[in-house]
């Protein structure tokens, strides 16, 4: 610890240090000059990266809490626990940014209650997103909270919480079944919106299936990151399962993506969509397709086979980026895709700023709380957690 | 009587639980076919002129800012323009090829029999009113926008640069208006009649009555009868509707389009904690089956260790026994020795001159 006194300053620390000032600058800007002096949005394109990228992409890549948490608990893989409190960490984190996130884009942001408490809309599919992520958000920090209450020493309420942990993980994952999809389906209501090769009345499906996707490549990601740099902040047993929790979860995203291109075919199938794959964007769909689910379906299955770290790894950075490329289809390229070229959107330098102001809030947090609590390793006087 | 209804019900019971909660709520949302008495416009494309009266009229009535542009420059009509949330309407201007003169056509919101904006909002700010007007509560609405991305025509619009209370605008169909008995501002101002205000029952009639004694004038296509489940404002035009802009837009209605995944939802919350700890139990049973067979084989192991331990330790027991015997027999053997020889030493010394006789006579005893 004391040597981090003297080089607190370091290149990471300056960026993050600048990133988050500027961040503070563009906020002052949204909040006291309005939504429309720092981003592109107007009247035909109303949701931009704020939603597409911090809440689609931010809830998918958040997945990787529910995924561990079933497969260690209610699938009885038990040598993921040690990846469970990490995933679980950064579900919470990615979640409740996700809500700090659309405070941005809401026009009124202090009625976020609203559609809970005053005026429920329950014809909307934006409801039950809104419902899903609010009681999920409390879920995971419930779920989470065991890692702080042993920081802090509080026993006796760390002990009934984590007496809660069964029933909490099946709430996560009726939750997450359901705002995963239901993510997707905000855009059934815009089928003349949607380019047909992405419009589809099962984006529900298809937005939940990636999301598993999502969440494993997301597990194994962070965990490349975090043993860059929390390598010492690791137990033993943290270090010991971490490869084969990477290829448990490689193997399982192989099979998920495998099934993935196969029903997205069928319904290309269904709808008879294949005269659109010779346009341009058949050939962006095309790329998607191979690159972002069929390569790392493939990269994963190799590397599990050859017991291959680094390919696993290597497949995990095209499955996040592929849920990434996906979700920013949906939302963003191929929506409105039959405006002219001048009424379309690109996001402003001020948004894609926001955006990353609160990327870096995250691994910033999570930076604080894997190096003070017990995250990555098992706290010696609670052994119990099993 | 009774029997053959009694029956299809349960058929159609047996055959809605088995194709999910989908379809029944799907086939719910078919009959609502609007208000009865709704109210409605038909704008006739063939008489408009494109005078801009109608906004003029929009914005007086609504008191709306001026636009930078006045109402009698024509010249704005030759760029395509939208609304906005000073504008709740529009006239662009189409040159079609194969007529001499352009067409002219007015945009606002269409009023939907089943709103995809109302569909949409998670606080129910869109009101469907039985006047056939869809008006907004700003007092609810969180701005989330999400009604802009469901409405199929484009129609709502958002004061981005208002910080504090930035809402969605649109067309109300002066629905206040509509309450006093009065005509929407732009039907009372069109100079040429190409906007008739009426049941939306009766525009159909008149359309269809224009179509038929005009077959060469109109395009037998009543834009708004079907569209997104049908619209309270009807068009007619000369042209397909599409080349004046308008968007191709499905027979199916918001609630139609979204029911299938809400209804998936009751289905979701039912299901999943059932298999949930179905998994869990059956992970759990696995576990308690190998850890039983553990257990077993673990006494096993320590039965055998026990066994074959008991016997090396009574043959080490026994030899460290000898050995202990033996040791203790040459220890004895070795001190009678020395104490024999100590004592033949001090008799010699007793029997020579005594000079020092201090120490003797303890030692043998002490060593043994
Ligand atoms: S046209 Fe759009 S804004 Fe108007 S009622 Fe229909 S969905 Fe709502
Ligand atoms: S912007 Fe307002 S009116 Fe539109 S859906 Fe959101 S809350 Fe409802």
């Amino acid at each position: 610890m004391s040597h981090n006194q003297k080089s607190f300053w370091t290149p990471g620390n300056v960026l993050t240090a600048f990133i988050l000032a500027g961040g503070l600058v563009l906020t002052f800007l949204r909040f006291y000059k309005g939504i429309g002096a720092v981003t592109n949005l107007d009247d035909n394109n109303p949701w931009g990266v704020w939603i597409g990228f911090d809440l689609l992409c931010g809830v998918a890549l958040a997945a990787g809490g529910y995924v561990t948490s079933a497969s260690c608990y209610l699938f009885g893989l038990k040598h993921y626990h040690s990846a469970v409190r990490p995933a679980i960490t950064t579900a919470f984190l990615g979640y409740f940014f996700v809500v700090v996130a659309l405070m941005y884009d809401l026009g009124h942001p202090w009625r976020l209650p609203y559609p809970l408490v005053y005026s429920q809309g329950t014809t909307s599919l934006l409801f039950e997103v809104g419902l899903c992520v609010a009681t999920y958000v409390t879920v995971l920090f419930v779920e989470w909270s065991p890692a702080a209450l042993e920081w802090l020493g509080f026993r006796k309420i760390r002990n009934f919480v984590i007496k809660l942990t069964l029933p909490l993980t099946i709430l996560g994952v009726v939750l997450s079944t359901m705002h995963q999809s239901s993510l997707g389906a905000l855009f059934v209501i815009a089928p003349g919106k949607l380019h047909p090769l992405w419009y589809s009345s099962f984006l529900p499906v298809f937005f939940f299936i990636s999301s598993m996707v999502a969440g494993a490549s997301m597990v194994i990601f962070e965990g490349t990151l975090a043993h860059k740099g929390l390598h010492d902040k690791m137990d033993e047993t943290h270090l010991k399962e971490a490869d084969g929790v990477a290829f448990g979860m490689a193997k399982a995203a192989s099979f998920i993506l495998m099934g993935y291109f196969f029903i997205k075919l069928f319904d290309i199938t269904m709808d008879n969509d294949w005269a659109y794959l010779a346009t341009g964007y058949g050939a962006w769909f095309l790329v998607e397709m191979f690159g972002f689910v069929a390569l790392p379906s493939f990269l994963y299955a190799l590397g599990v086979r050859e017991k291959n770290l680094k390919l696993v790894r290597i497949a995990s950075v095209f499955g996040v980026l592929g849920i990434v490329i996906n979700r920013f289809n949906v939302s963003m390229i191929a929506f409105n895709w039959q405006l002219p070229a001048a009424e379309r959107y690109f996001p402003s330098w001020m948004e894609v700023g926001i955006s990353i102001f609160v990327v870096t809030l995250i691994v910033t947090t999570y930076r604080f709380i894997a190096t003070k609590m017990p995250v990555l390793y098992e706290h010696p006087e609670y052994k119990d957690a099993h | 009587m009774h029997r053959r209804k009694f029956l299809s019900l349960l058929g159609g019971a047996g055959l809605a639980s088995a194709m999910g909660a989908t379809k029944v709520r799907a086939a719910g949302n078919h009959t609502f076919n609007g208000y009865p008495d709704a109210m409605g416009v038909l704008h006739d494309s063939t008489r408009c002129i494109g005078c801009r009266k109608c906004e003029q009229a929009c914005a007086e009535v609504n008191n709306l800012p001026k636009p930078s542009a006045a109402y009698d420059d024509l010249s704005v009509l030759d760029t395509k323009r939208r609304t906005d949330a000073k504008t709740y309407t529009v006239v662009n201007k189409y040159n079609t090829a194969g007529l001499e003169n352009p067409i002219f056509r007015k945009q606002q919101c269409n009023h939907c029999q089943e709103p995809a904006c109302a569909s949409a909002c998670f606080v129910k700010a869109f009101t469907k009113n039985p006047d056939g007007s869809v008006t907004y509560n700003g007092d609810l609405c969180v701005g989330c926008r999400y009604c802009m991305v469901a409405c199929p025509f484009g129609v709502p619009t958002f004061e981005y640069d208002d910080p504090l209370d930035p809402l969605v605008q649109k067309c109300t169909m002066c629905h206040p208006r509509i309450q006093e008995g009065k005509l929407p501002g732009c039907v009372e101002k069109c100079p040429k009649e190409a906007l008739t205000f009426g049941k939306r029952e009766d525009l159909l009639a008149i359309a269809r009555d224009r179509i038929r004694k005009y077959p060469d004038r109109y395009e037998n296509h009543i834009y708004g009868e079907k569209e997104a489940g049908g619209t309270n404002w009807l068009y007619l035009s000369p042209v397909p509707h599409t080349e004046l802009g308008m968007p191709v837009v499905g027979k199916t209605s918001a609630p139609e389009l979204t029911s299938g995944a809400l209804g998936a939802v009751p289905m979701v919350v039912g299901i999943w904690p059932v298999l949930l700890a179905g998994a869990y139990g059956i992970s759990k049973r696995k576990e308690k089956i190998a850890a039983e067979e553990k257990a077993e084989a673990v006494r096993e192991a320590i039965e055998k260790t026990q066994a074959s331990a008991d016997g090396a330790m009574k043959t080490a027991l026994d030899k460290a026994a000898k050995d202990k015997a033996a040791a203790v027999d040459r220890e004895v053997k070795k001190a009678v020795a020395e104490a024999q020889k100590e004592f033949d030493e001090k008799l010699a010394a007793m029997q020579a001159p005594a000079e020092d006789d201090s120490d003797a006579g303890e030692s043998p005893e002490e060593e043994a």
